[in-house]
């Protein structure tokens, strides 16, 4: 018994975090197997009986898949918009020194310092009295607000990690300034950029409150449609998409870290 | 959201490759930075900064959505807005500050597991449990603990034989036997959907010490908790710093744990804003309560980094 107590103590900390990974994950292993659940009611959150109803239709309930799609869009776009913009400006962050550098670099830090309530009312106030009707540009144009900042700190970090010496040599071996920039910056600020993009994707394609605010009647991305559904009624769809959503994520970052490791492996 | 403590490594910007340039070249050369700062930079004041200040203009307004609205320079809004939503705003910070702590009491061990305990292999695995949660949909997340709180379920029953439940009644955060619709279940929701924040910047700071200095600690004859207090926590400071207020912020606009979780009467000023905005329509109010937020939120997030000492989190 005293050993047992003994083990405890050295293992304390591993135990209070395996702990706290249990706190995040359950949730995940609650919509995974209420996915085959057959609720009694509207809602879905009482187990009644096994089915995989929801599994053979996906798109069985009205508008769901609509709002997929919409989402998707969303974010494709806003995620190219986010990413082509914040890397120009990390990339001048990063490489040049200039008047109002520091003011830039304020600007760029105060969306990710604020509460998104307080811009999405900001934001809606101005399209509301710029007569601008809400939509899937008044979404799109949120969206890529949010999210450059983030592609521009994922950017700046890298480029700033990058050695210079590279591009000095590729420069040392005739390479034109074009030439230096797609065959040698480029690639290695890669990893940055593809961060960026990916934390701008996760951003939109989940954002909930900044769209809440600023979209119209007829676009009603994912997350508005569940939270509607929170209110009349969640169809076990939802859980189906949030299951399918965990396991493309967990797939890509695998397939990703795999990729990386090969690389690193040949190179 | 861990870039915003990886701190870039200080390196000199380099300087104008040495090459013969003329006048012309060199011109467009200080110009570039401009150029590729433009878009991106005009998109934000367009869209961010601009708003802000349309904002405080509107709360400044009065009038009808019928007739229009004019700046009148009515103050009295502002005051209004305190008086009715003075709880909304306590319960805010309040329930965001519990969950900070909760946050940072729940993540750092985790944090420090990974970076300490794990080997290579498992050590990706766990970040990546830690990280993919972030790709689910976070609303269906946070209804997934409707179910886990249940009245009746596993969990409120395992706290009321544990008799935690009388503990947390007595001192107000929950009432009898239910823990949906209590301060708890929000304060509950909150510490998890922020938790990601919390623990990826502990991680990153982290992830750097040096283990060997755990074994000069060691060495020189600190206890395991001594080791902690005196070498590993005071480094890892930047990251409690960052990883508090990356929990705190968000945390405290918050208004769907508050909707999905609790009560009426657990509501926060994120519901505050979303009722007068979208429902009420009184944008003046709306605008008023969210410049009174970020005002509050600015002044104790300066406050708190002169107190913390550090202000490399960009």
């Amino acid at each position: 018994m005293s050993r047992f107590f003994t083990w405890i103590r050295a293992h304390l900390v591993v135990l209070a975090g395996l702990l706290a990974l249990a706190y995040l994950v359950l949730p995940n292993l609650v919509v995974l197997a209420f996915s085959f659940n057959k609720p009694v009611g509207k809602f879905n959150y009482e187990w009644n009986e096994f089915s995989t109803d929801a599994w053979t239709d996906p798109c069985g309930v009205a508008d769901m898949c609509q709002s997929l799609s919409l989402s998707l869009q969303v974010a494709v776009l806003a995620t190219v918009g986010a990413t082509v913009l914040g890397t120009m400006v990390a990339f001048a962050l990063a490489r040049y020194r200039f008047r109002g550098r520091s003011a830039t670099t304020a600007m760029i830090f105060l969306p990710m310092a604020m509460p998104e309530v307080v811009m999405a009312a900001s934001l809606g106030t101005l399209f509301l009295n710029m007569r601008i009707p809400f939509g899937f540009t008044t979404i799109l144009i949120a969206h890529i607000m949010f999210c450059l900042s983030f592609v521009v700190t994922a950017v700046k970090a890298r480029v700033m990690s990058m050695d210079p010496r590279l591009e000095q040599a590729a420069q040392d071996l005739y390479a034109t300034p074009v030439q230096t920039f797609l065959r040698v910056t480029l690639p290695l600020a890669a990893p940055g950029i593809a961060a960026g993009a990916l934390l701008s994707f996760a951003l939109s394609f989940d954002d909930f409150i900044i769209t809440q605010f600023n979209s119209g009647p007829t676009t009603v991305t994912f997350p508005m449609f569940v939270w509607g559904a929170s209110q009349r009624g969640i169809p076990v769809q939802v859980n189906v998409i949030g299951t399918a959503m965990f396991i493309a994520a967990v797939g890509l970052t695998v397939g990703g870290q795999w990729l990386g490791n090969r690389r690193k492996a040949t190179a | 959201m861990s870039t915003l403590t990886e701190a870039a490594p200080p390196q000199a910007i380099p300087p104008d490759s040495g090459q013969p340039a003329g006048s012309a070249p060199r011109t467009r050369r200080k110009l570039t930075p401009y150029w590729l700062l433009l878009p991106g930079v005009a998109w934000l004041v367009v869209f961010f900064a601009v708003p802000m200040l349309y904002q405080g203009s509107t709360s400044l307004q009065t009038g009808s959505l019928e007739d229009g609205f004019r700046v009148t320079w009515h103050l009295a809004t502002y005051w209004d807005a305190l008086v009715e939503y003075k709880w909304h705003f306590v319960r805010s910070f309040g329930y965001a500050a519990t969950a900070t702590l909760l946050c940072l009491a729940i993540g750092y061990p985790l944090a420090y597991t990974i970076a300490f305990k794990a080997s290579k292999r498992w050590r990706s695995v766990l970040l990546i449990l830690v990280i993919a949660p972030f790709f689910t949909s976070f609303l269906i997340r946070t209804l997934a603990w409707k179910t886990i709180l249940s009245d009746g379920g596993p969990v409120v029953g395992l706290l009321n034989t544990l008799h935690v439940l009388d503990v947390t009644s007595a001192i107000g955060l929950t009432s009898g036997d239910r823990v949906l619709a209590t301060p708890l279940a929000v304060v509950c929701g909150l510490t998890y959907n922020f938790l990601p924040f919390m623990i990826l910047p502990l991680y990153t700071s982290l992830e750097r010490i040096d283990p060997r200095l755990h074994e000069a600690a060691g060495d020189l004859y600190a206890r395991p908790f001594t080791t902690f207090r005196k070498v590993t926590f005071p480094i890892s400071l930047p990251g409690v710093v960052a990883g508090t207020l990356l929990t705190f912020i968000p945390a405290s606009g918050d208004y769907i744990n508050a909707q999905l979780l609790g009560s009426p009467s657990e509501q926060m000023v994120g519901n505050g804003i979303q009722k007068q905005f979208l429902n009420v329509l009184d944008y003046p109010t709306a605008a008023a309560l969210s410049f009174i937020l970020m005002a509050l939120i600015l002044g104790m997030v300066t406050v708190y980094m002169r107190k913390a000492g550090t202000e490399e989190l960009v």
